[in-house]
């Protein structure tokens, strides 16, 4: 405190205090009251999961070729098909993505050649049970039911 | 009326009997102390309030993350990285991706180069407000923390918007970047350093001149440039004390010698010392990242690299300057698809070595002060 004037009358604590306050301005508060206001969430965030269908036949576009599940560190997903006799196509038969080991990395996105696997923007993902953290074919490709909240 | 009460009290104990009089006392503080940012516990061996001595345990946050790699592909362990130290991931994923690119011996183009530039700088930024606002908690003063983390929420924004994630990050792929840089990316880094500059103006106010920040700091802490050295110390605790060492300027990586930017140094090399430091590296950060948005070159973001990473056999060692100081990564290669062998060298670890060195003769009180000065992460400190 090289100045006793400015020691004495306590500026570098009112400098402070000052800034606190012009701080306090109601326009200036960015605190977000989730869940009641919910914040926008980026276009390329990485959340829940889900297995896109065509969007006029439904069909999964999945090929069952198993890279995502090769790409995945954790070794999450399980991709179990069967061959179609008359095709000769590999058909999906179940496809299960165990979100609670998940990392949210993107590694398996990234892998998969049709854009049938995606992260999407979907982050609330709590359920009750262990059991109920591991999504299959069914919940990946309608997407979990939407949180209600009551308050 | 029972004698008892009238007889006359027992004589005090012996001296050397009591707690007060005996000279030494062993406490511990932490792994549920607040203040050690993390699960960190300290042995404090105290005479009265002074420190005679300190000694951290550590451990309580051990995932092996070294070992986890033998066991995964070089493109598989990369989200791990972002895990060690989860405020500055960028810049982990930074090093990791350079040591395998080392290995590979791949030319990254130009305009990913200039991503990661960006991206590390603006995490440098994010992770010394942290920094500042838990450092400033824990010495009292609860003001900045909120305004710290007002500006950071910024910063995890821009990371947010290109990666997808917030902490942790993965945002860059061995041998380039995996997503083109959005539509306002140049335009929010920037809006983002203004802020900054801004900004850091209300923190100087709040904190720089304020009679209770300089007595908490000044002469707190000391670790001359000498101790430095031989405790291995890097980072804004090694510049404090006078030393200019930076690694983006020593040994310049991922075209750092392209841009224009000063290292701040102290002289005294104690708390006050560090947090002008770190405190002048944001405004440096903020100018690497308005040269290197201004001269973001177009091209290709990912280099010529095959779809499976194969590395020759032989190993590689590659130090950044991330936040906290110097981080390397060694990778052994057996020419398989996993590394043999995946060592870090952690920079919140080996300069926390050097506590006790910090501790020694300042009292009980100050001991938050210089942990928080240090800035560890012990996710980093544990790996
Ligand atoms: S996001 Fe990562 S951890 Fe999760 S399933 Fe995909 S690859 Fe595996
Ligand atoms: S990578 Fe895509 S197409 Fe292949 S199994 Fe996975 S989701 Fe299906």
């Amino acid at each position: 405190m090289a100045n006793p004037i400015n020691t004495f009358l306590l500026t570098d604590l009112l400098k402070g205090l000052w800034t606190t306050f012009k701080n306090q301005k109601p326009s200036l508060v960015v605190t977000e009251q989730y869940p009641r206001e919910r914040p926008p969430v980026m276009e390329r965030y990485r959340g829940a999961p889900r297995l896109n269908t065509h969007p006029e036949t439904a069909e999964t576009l999945c090929i069952s070729c198993n890279l995502c599940a090769l790409a995945c560190p954790e070794q999450l997903i399980v991709v179990t098909s069967e061959r179609n006799p008359e095709t000769r196509r590999k058909d999906l038969t179940n496809f299960t993505y165990d979100t609670s080991r998940c990392m949210f990395c993107g590694l398996c996105e990234d892998a998969c050649p049709v854009d049938a696997l995606e992260l999407t923007q979907d982050f609330e993902m709590a359920t009750f049970t262990r059991e109920g953290q591991i999504w299959d074919r069914q919940m990946l490709e309608e997407g979990p039911l939407p949180t209600e909240y009551r308050h | 009326m029972p004698d008892t009460i009238l007889a006359p009290p027992p004589p005090p104990p012996a001296p050397e009997a009591t707690l007060l009089d005996s000279n030494e006392l062993v406490i511990n503080m932490g792994p549920q102390h607040p203040s050690t940012h993390g699960v960190l516990r300290v042995i404090l061996k105290l005479d009265g309030e002074t420190v005679l001595g300190a000694e951290c345990v550590i451990g309580y946050l051990h995932r092996g993350v070294e070992k986890i790699a033998e066991n995964r592909t070089y493109q598989q362990f990369a989200p791990y990285v972002d895990r060690m130290d989860y405020v500055a991931a960028v810049s982990n994923g930074l090093g990791y991706c350079m040591a395998v690119e080392k290995l590979l011996d791949v030319e990254i183009p130009e305009r990913a180069q200039a991503v990661r530039v960006i991206l590390a700088e603006i995490n440098r930024i994010a992770s010394h407000l942290l920094w500042l606002g838990t450092h400033a908690l824990d010495i009292g003063a609860i003001t900045p923390v909120f305004l710290c983390f007002r500006e950071r929420e910024e910063a995890l924004k821009i990371f947010e918007k290109y990666c997808g994630a917030r902490l942790t990050t993965h945002a860059f792929r061995i041998g380039g970047l995996q997503y083109e840089t959005h539509d306002t990316f140049e335009k929010d880094c920037l809006a983002f350093c203004d802020l900054m500059d801004e900004k850091l103006k209300e923190y100087h106010a709040l904190l720089t001149g304020n009679r209770i920040w300089v007595n908490r700091t000044k002469g707190i802490g000391i670790l001359n440039a000498a101790d430095c050295k031989d405790y291995g110390v890097t980072g804004p605790v090694l510049r404090a004390a006078g030393e200019k060492w930076d690694i983006r300027k020593a040994q310049p990586y991922s075209g750092y010698e392209k841009y224009d930017f000063d290292i701040p140094t102290a002289e005294n090399g104690d708390t006050f010392d560090r947090y002008m430091v770190r405190m002048e590296e944001v405004t440096q950060s903020c100018r690497i990242v308005r040269q290197a948005v201004e001269g973001l070159p177009a091209g290709p973001i990912k280099g010529k690299i095959g779809k499976v990473i194969k590395p020759p056999p032989g190993e590689a060692y590659v130090s950044i300057e991330a936040p906290k100081g110097e981080l390397g990564y060694y990778v052994v290669s057996d020419g398989s698809l996993n590394p043999y062998r995946l060592r870090v060298r952690p920079p919140s670890f080996v300069n926390l070595g050097a506590l006790d060195k910090m501790c020694r003769g300042s009292l009980v009180a100050d001991v938050v002060a210089i942990i928080g000065t240090i800035d560890i992460v012990l996710g980093e400190v544990d790996r």
